[in-house]
């Protein structure tokens, strides 16, 4: 198994004998693994990867005011108001992360499979540098697959892993952010090599009858002994972009409205509401009215809007639904990816605003009368101030139901879903 | 320059686990991290590998003027990764937090998931059974001798 021109560096005896000790580890023997396969799927990642990273990192600043985890020192992201224009901005941020990572997934997976040769070759290093660089292969993988994990865990609700998603999902972030600069640095010129050591255009042509083991035996990744193939090369980026496909189709229905959502078979929303109904209200929750351990009291003829700025007004919700007259459709977009657009009726915020004697408020503190760690969120001047953003009491011509946030709830474009304040009870506007 | 982009990946990574050093779910994120390597490269990757040597053993075993290789590895690769990707809902796990947050339980997912992988199924068939009849009508080659199971 040794190639030639092996040559070891610091400590060479450590090496030699480790290479004299060659446990039994599993020998890899596809004839289509080569440099090739391997620098397209990198390809693919290169290109694919940094948009799932800034896109999730673009999160963190739509989230807004006191982020979770709160206190990340010099890994802040440069601080800007997140804008209100396009109403489909977080849609289409949130959505790209969650979509595009779920669909690089199997391009991972393959990445991993093509490589898998390094796993097991041995000696594991043949110098120091060798041995840490290895190290930081560690550090990619196993952080492409925590986030990977973390981030699936996440958004089908399944809080087995017993963290904090969001605090380790960012740590996580920029280890793999470290890792993949690096491995790009250090591997870039092999991606080169690889890319040009086949025609893209040839191996799209070359059925299986033509297919031959990569000749290229001083890589490691290419099989010294390879089993007959069975697969083309192109067979192969096939299944993998199958895979792809197959994972886009499985979940692209989690950002639609209508018919197609049911196409989302095995993720949460892929429905609406175990009603079904149809109605106005029937469009997916993302905290149950139920689940926010609420006293139904509390949102009847007893609930009043508190305003404060200049001056403190309570509002009962006869007086705000005569007005309500401003109508928009707006999405509600989520963390998890999915989203959804619906048309609101409410009260602008900056009619709120001045009800409250601060017209030109700077920033606004919104409550629900919910207890919990996303029952309050401050927004700032522009998503008070932007026309459509309202503090909504209808959805599609109908009242809200209790799920959506009755009897009043925040809808604010291009605010993520979580800071679309439920069950309002207060809004305290702040000036200069 | 390559000891200069080590140093640098291992300073960004250390630096961000101080984000979290307060956290007591610090050991639980490390167990997790090197839990995922272990069970990827451990186990995922030399149970397909072996899988997919069986099979290509098998089919080797009983040659067919179609090769049936990849009609099994299509939709079994397809099965597999929507089971790996979507296994909370399919195997009803986290089901309370997925009621509190959703309003809808997870009964749907185990029996889409069987319906998607027999889809797989029948439309792999389909298609070897079409390109078997295209070959021309019988998918034996019987001269094989030996090799082929009674």
């Amino acid at each position: 198994m040794t190639r030639t021109g092996a040559r070891y560096g610091w400590p060479a005896g450590l090496w030699r004998a480790l290479e004299r000790r060659r446990p039994p580890l599993p020998r890899y023997r596809s004839p289509v693994r080569g440099p090739w396969l391997t620098a397209v799927l990198g390809l693919v990642l290169l290109v694919g990867m940094p948009v799932v990273v800034l896109t999730g990192l673009l999160d963190r600043v739509a989230y807004g005011s006191a982020p979770i985890p709160a206190d990340v020192g010099l890994l802040q992201l440069p601080p800007f108001d997140w804008p209100t224009s396009p109403a489909w901005l977080f849609r289409l941020t949130q959505g790209t992360h969650v979509l595009l990572g779920l669909v690089l997934v199997p391009v991972v997976l393959a990445k991993l499979w093509s490589v898998a040769p390094k796993l097991t070759a041995w000696p594991p290093a043949r110098s120091l540098l060798d041995a840490v660089e290895r190290v930081t292969v560690l550090l990619l993988v196993g952080s492409a697959l925590f986030e990977i994990v973390t981030g699936l865990l996440n958004i089908q609700y399944d809080y087995v892993f017993g963290f904090s998603f969001y605090a380790a999902h960012y740590v996580g972030a920029w280890v793999f952010i470290g890792a993949l600069v690096a491995h790009v640095v250090l591997r870039f010129p092999a991606l080169r090599r690889g890319l040009r050591s086949r025609s893209l255009r040839v191996e799209l042509r070359t059925p299986l009858a033509a297919t031959a083991p990569d000749p290229d035996v001083e890589s490691e990744l290419v099989a010294t002994d390879p089993l007959p193939p069975t697969i083309s090369r192109r067979g192969a980026l096939a299944l993998v972009g199958g895979g792809s496909l197959l994972v886009a189709g499985l979940s692209v229905g989690q950002v639609l409205d209508g018919p197609l959502r049911s196409t989302a078979l095995l993720l949460p929303r892929g429905r609406t509401t175990a009603a079904a109904d149809g109605g106005p209200n029937d469009f997916p929750v993302n905290r149950t009215f139920a689940a926010s351990g609420i006293d139904p009291a509390a949102t009847g003829a007893a609930w009043r809007l508190e305003l404060a700025g200049a001056r403190t007004v309570l509002l009962d919700r006869s007086a705000l639904a005569a007005m309500a007259r401003h109508t928009v459709a707006l999405p509600i977009a989520c963390v998890e990816g999915w989203s959804t657009e619906q048309t609101w009726t409410g009260l602008p915020l900056r009619d709120l605003a001045a009800l409250a004697g601060l017209p030109s408020p700077t920033s606004a503190l919104v409550r629900s009368i919910e207890q919990g760690p996303f029952a309050a969120a401050e927004l700032t001047a522009g998503q008070v101030l932007h026309p459509d953003a309202l503090l909504a009491l209808r959805v599609n011509g109908a009242d809200l139901s209790p799920d959506h946030g009755f009897p009043a709830r925040i809808v604010v474009p291009a605010l993520p879903g979580v800071r679309c304040t439920k069950w309002v009870g207060s809004i305290a506007f702040r000036g200069a | 320059m390559r000891p200069a982009v080590l140093v640098l990946c291992l300073a960004v990574s250390g630096y961000a686990v101080t984000i979290v050093l307060d956290d007591p779910a610090l050991p639980r994120m490390l167990l997790w991290f090197l839990a995922v390597v272990v069970l990827h490269d451990g186990v995922l990757l030399p149970l397909y590998s072996g899988a997919d040597r069986a099979l290509v053993r098998l089919s080797a075993a009983r040659r067919t003027r179609v090769p049936l290789v990849n009609h099994v590895r299509v939709p079994v690769l397809g099965a597999g990764l929507a089971l790996l990707l979507f296994l909370p809902g399919i195997i009803g796990q986290g089901g309370d937090v997925h009621l509190g947050a959703t309003g809808l339980d997870q009964r749907p997912y185990l029996g889409n998931w069987l319906l998607l992988v027999a889809a797989m199924g029948a439309v792999s068939a389909t298609v070897y059974a079409v390109r078997v009849l295209r070959a021309g009508g019988c998918s034996r080659i019987d001269r094989s001798g030996p090799a082929g199971p009674p």
